[in-house]
């Protein structure tokens, strides 16, 4: 075998793939945050019966969720430009981000509120809830509890599709990789410890939203 | 007697093998030979734009064939342009086939021991470039700003040497990144070759890419075969007095939107 592998060239570019590391965690936990927010007044407003507000979110969703991720990116960070708005790169990222974990998410909890029995909305109006607190104290716990492992995989693939934003050179993970192997030329070691971090930062992901899923909404997860 | 005959036939025969293997380096007679057949061949690219490309009327165009001609004009000879490629440029000119290889040649070690160059005829550099409102001069004025560079790159490693922390440097996939990224106003300053800035200086953008500094040089020279003396020596004076007349100047301004540096 003519190639010798030499892990330990990857030592003087420990500080690079921290760094890398810490703004994907970093883009992941915004987005998810504000991605998954965006999803449940999404699917608040693709279910309210206002049909206005309904079919604009229903036109937001299938135009997401219908094009790729890389031309949303260049879109927002290489064409907004030209409107007069200029995002840096982690802006960009970040936004981009949203929008899209916004789009499947909204899509997933919909099928959440889709699947609640209509008696526990109806025993909620005969309490004298109104449609805001039903919403809130009646469809949206077990909504989000039914769908929750659905959304943990579409937040695991937002986080993995970050490595798309390396592209508009925002300096995350697959950032880091494709600098240090652009200066030492040793692909192997390069890729194969990026997909190490890769898998364990996936596998945290799932750990921890297992966990925040299990807290607060423990009947549905129990259950899934 | 026999002895001697023998021994002279020997001789004679070392000779002519002699002669025979030898090199067949011309003798400085390719400028007689231009002269009387009123021909110049000139080796050019056919895929390098600026320096050399395929118009709209399937005839190269560009720098180098546009320097070709003039030296050609000089000489009092037709030019004949012959499409060379980058590896096979050299061959041709060793081989017999052209006269001169005027084909964004740089200078190295390796290819002095096979050919002869000229005097520079073309810059060919990697250089920080940026709108006229942005003033810098060397590596310390960029601190606070940011500059695009295409990762990986020639001038992405030497500008990573030259640089302080104080500088963001944003290193895109490719050149085309890089050039998005300047024209989107996403970057305030790119580190490219002039080449690359020149194709930017064909879109005609509102930001106009103006050399700030340079940060490696190696220009294009004219190649000859080697004891072409007075061949080169001809060249040289072209290229010299082309350089004094503006008429070399006026090349680089159509086809690299930007005026000779004056040490070359």
């Amino acid at each position: 075998m003519a190639y010798s592998f030499d892990f330990s060239s990857l030592l003087d570019y420990t500080p690079v793939l921290v760094d890398g590391v810490v703004t994907t965690i970093g883009l992941t936990a915004v987005s998810t945050v504000l991605g998954v927010a965006l999803g449940i007044g999404g699917a608040a407003a693709r279910t309210s019966t206002v049909k206005p507000l309904a079919v604009v979110v229903g036109a937001y969703v299938e135009l997401i969720r219908n094009t790729p991720f890389l031309v949303q990116l260049f879109f927002i960070f290489f064409g907004l430009p030209s409107l007069g708005i200029r995002l840096a790169e982690w802006q960009a990222a970040v936004l981009a981000m949203v929008v899209n974990l916004g789009a499947y998410s909204t899509e997933i909890i919909r099928a959440g509120i889709d699947a609640t029995p209509k008696g526990q909305i109806e025993a909620g109006a005969s309490l004298g809830m109104t449609g805001p607190q039903i919403f809130r104290y009646v469809v949206l716990g077990p909504a989000m509890g039914k769908i929750w492992p659905a959304l943990t995989s579409q937040i695991v693939i937002v986080m993995l599709g970050s490595s798309v934003c390396s592209q508009i050179a925002a300096e995350e993970l697959s950032f880091a990789a494709n600098f240090i192997q652009s200066r030492n030329f040793r692909p192997f070691e390069v890729y194969f410890l990026a997909t190490a971090l890769y898998l364990a930062l996936a596998v945290a992901l799932r750990w921890v939203l297992s966990l925040i899923g299990g807290r607060m909404f423990a009947k549905g997860v129990s259950r899934a | 007697m026999r002895f001697a005959k023998i021994l002279g036939a020997l001789g004679l025969a070392t000779a002519v093998l002699a002669g025979g293997l030898a090199p067949t380096h011309a003798k400085a007679d390719a400028l007689e030979r231009i002269a009387k057949e009123k021909v110049l061949r000139v080796a050019v690219p056919q895929d390098f734009p600026p320096f050399g490309s395929v118009g709209t009327d399937l005839k190269p165009v560009g720098y180098d064939i546009d320097a070709a001609t003039l030296i050609a004009k000089e000489m009092g000879a037709k030019v004949e342009l012959v499409p060379v490629t980058s590896t096979n440029r050299i061959p041709y000119l060793t081989t017999g086939k052209v006269d001169l290889v005027i084909s964004s040649l740089g200078k190295n070690a390796e290819r002095e021991k096979v050919i002869d160059f000229s005097t520079a005829y073309a810059p060919f550099y990697n250089g920080v470039f940026g709108p006229d409102d942005i003033k810098a001069e060397k590596p310390e004025d960029l601190d606070g700003k940011t500059v695009g560079v295409t990762r990986g790159s020639v001038e992405d490693i030497e500008l990573s040497k030259i640089v302080s922390d104080k500088v963001t440097v944003r290193r895109y996939e490719d050149n085309n990144g890089t050039i998005s990224a300047f024209l989107s106003g996403q970057v305030q300053l790119v580190a490219t070759g002039n080449v690359v800035a020149a194709a930017i200086f064909e879109r005609n953008p509102p930001r106009l890419p103006i050399m700030k500094f340079l940060i490696k040089n190696s220009p294009c020279y004219v190649g000859l075969n080697k004891n072409e003396g007075p061949l080169m020596e001809k060249v040289n004076a072209i290229i010299a007095k082309a350089k004094d007349d503006g008429s070399l100047n006026a090349i680089a301004k159509k086809w690299l939107h930007a005026p000779l540096p004056k040490d070359l």
